[in-house]
């Protein structure tokens, strides 16, 4: 579903991304772990073209993104069709981003309506089976403003699935949340893992990973160190940076 | 049971006193002022000639302030882009036009006959009667300051709005129009209100190009029977009613903007 060959990204001098070799297989879900600044969010956002790259490539789904190759040089593509791979790309963030002019139920069917051009009422009807999905029937009227964290990001989940996405982005999704706000989230996350959706998961987490993920890829400063499953990885990681990186992060939760 | 006594404040009393007898001598010096004929004021208050004065002063600011708002969001639009040309265009548009008098602009609108004698086919005079060259000036000015204005408000959503708008396949226009603006509008609405309500009044400028606005109709009266303050006492009126009427208009929008938008920060 992902294929990514030697990603390059930089920002003015400083190169954030040094080359990322990846796979995700159709169904499966990966969780990227790693220090801040070790550039797992700005890989994310160039899977979608938030974020330009500046060298490799990028695939989803057999598709390069945001490119057109031809002879030696990819040229960037038309952002209508820059638009139309992002409509397949689901994404969800750290900070939600609800759009807090709209009520839940609109926030779920506004792109439904104005990209995809579904008739309201069969967006209507589909948002509502998301917000059962994700446990928020009750608040289709209300406004972000009202909702918890939490609450929140469900809908941005469900926000995210409404436009029927191949693959699904999170941006580390519970870190902005109150803690016992985390587990909510999680489980609806678990829940999409169990309907066999494509997941690259930004995360904290670790027991997350371990139970949901198919693999397990550690980022640091612009590289992926190393990956595998999640058992092998978090249990026994091969090298250093990894093990000194988990034993801050458990060490500090638990 | 204890009683609460407010401490006295006899200069609140005082001040209020003298307040109140300033503006009750100023009243009372107008009205019996032998200078000023009241008739003359009753007479020329709802005169055709100042009724159609005001017309062309509310379609004259209306007007510019369509034109002055469409340009506003373009020239923001521009200012905020990634090509350094667009963003350049726009600052040098701004500085120009906010860096001279508005009378100065509506002097030169009114005179392009000068420099250009026809423009294309027509002759300049035909196509840029007072009016056209009044709404013109007017709404060109008012873009400058609207531009300001709308840039402040789109800078004041939050950034992550935009990624969300993008990440779902909308287009950049779409995610502008759809979640940017709507959004800005809570931060614009307040000064972009002021900004009409200047404009309104800036109208009156065009008087100098016989725009044929409320001021125009006053002074023209006003030359032919010499009653000078007593028909600007008549524009003052009519200029204050406007000004009344759009305050109110705003502060209706603003109420409603604040009932929908309900909290433009969401919390964790």
């Amino acid at each position: 579903m992902l294929r990514a060959q030697d990603v390059h990204k930089r920002y003015r001098h400083e190169e954030v991304l040094k080359g990322i070799d990846l796979e995700v297989a159709s169904g499966e879900v990966l969780c990227l772990i790693g220090p801040s600044g070790s550039g797992k969010s700005t890989f994310l956002r160039c899977i979608n073209h938030l974020e330009r790259i500046d060298a490799g490539r990028l695939y989803v789904d057999g598709q390069l993104v945001g490119y057109r190759e031809r002879g030696d040089c990819l040229y960037e593509m038309h952002p209508r069709e820059v638009c139309r791979q992002r409509a397949d790309i689901g994404m969800v963030f750290q900070r939600f981003n609800l759009f807090p002019h709209l009520t839940a139920l609109e926030n779920i069917i506004e792109a439904p309506l104005q990209v995809r051009r579904e008739s309201r009422a069969l967006a209507t009807e589909r948002a509502r089976a998301l917000l059962e999905r994700v446990g928020m029937s009750d608040k289709a009227d209300a406004y972000p403003s009202r909702l918890s964290g939490g609450q929140q990001q469900r809908v941005a989940i469900a926000r995210a699935l409404a436009m029927r996405p191949k693959l699904m982005l999170f941006d580390e999704p519970t870190s902005a949340l109150d803690p016992e706000l985390v587990g909510e989230v999680l489980n609806v996350m678990r829940g999409l893992t169990e309907d066999g959706m494509t997941m690259i998961v930004v995360t904290h987490e670790m027991a997350f990973a371990r139970d949901a993920a198919d693999s397990v890829a550690f980022m640091d400063a612009g590289v992926i160190v190393e990956s595998g499953p999640p058992e092998e990885m978090l249990s026994h990681p091969r090298h250093e940076r990894t093990r000194a990186f988990l034993s801050r992060i458990i060490g500090g939760r638990q | 049971m204890t009683r609460v006594v407010p401490r006295r404040r006899p200069w609140l009393w005082l001040g209020s006193a003298a307040v109140i007898a300033i503006a009750a001598l100023l009243a009372v010096s107008i009205y019996r002022n032998p200078n000023i004929q009241h008739g003359v004021i009753l007479q020329y208050q709802f005169a055709p000639a100042i009724l159609a004065g005001l017309r062309v002063t509310v379609v004259l600011a209306l007007l510019a302030a369509v034109i002055g708002t469409v340009l506003g969001v373009l020239l923001a639009v521009m200012r905020l882009s990634e090509s350094p040309v667009l963003r350049l265009a726009s600052g040098f548009y701004t500085w120009l036009l906010r860096g001279t008098p508005l009378l100065v602009q509506i002097l030169i609108w009114g005179n392009l006959a000068l420099l250009f004698e026809y423009l294309g086919p027509f002759k300049t005079n035909d196509v840029l009667t007072p009016f056209v060259a009044s709404v013109i000036a007017l709404g060109l000015n008012e873009g400058a300051y609207m531009a300001e204005i709308v840039r402040a408000g789109i800078i004041a959503v939050d950034r992550g709005q935009n990624d969300a708008a993008l990440a779902l396949g909308m287009s950049q226009p779409l995610a502008l129009r759809r979640i940017i603006l709507p959004q800005a509008l809570r931060v614009i609405m307040p000064p972009a209100g002021n900004q009409f309500i200047s404009l309104l009044k800036a109208t009156s400028l065009v008087s100098v190009i016989a725009g044929g606005d409320l001021l125009t109709a006053a002074h023209n009266i006003s030359s032919a029977n010499l009653h000078t303050i007593e028909l600007m006492l008549v524009a003052t009126f009519w200029y204050l009613t406007v000004t009344t009427i759009s305050s109110l208009g705003q502060h209706y929008v603003e109420r409603r903007l604040g009932k929908s938008g309900v909290g433009m920060h969401a919390s964790s």
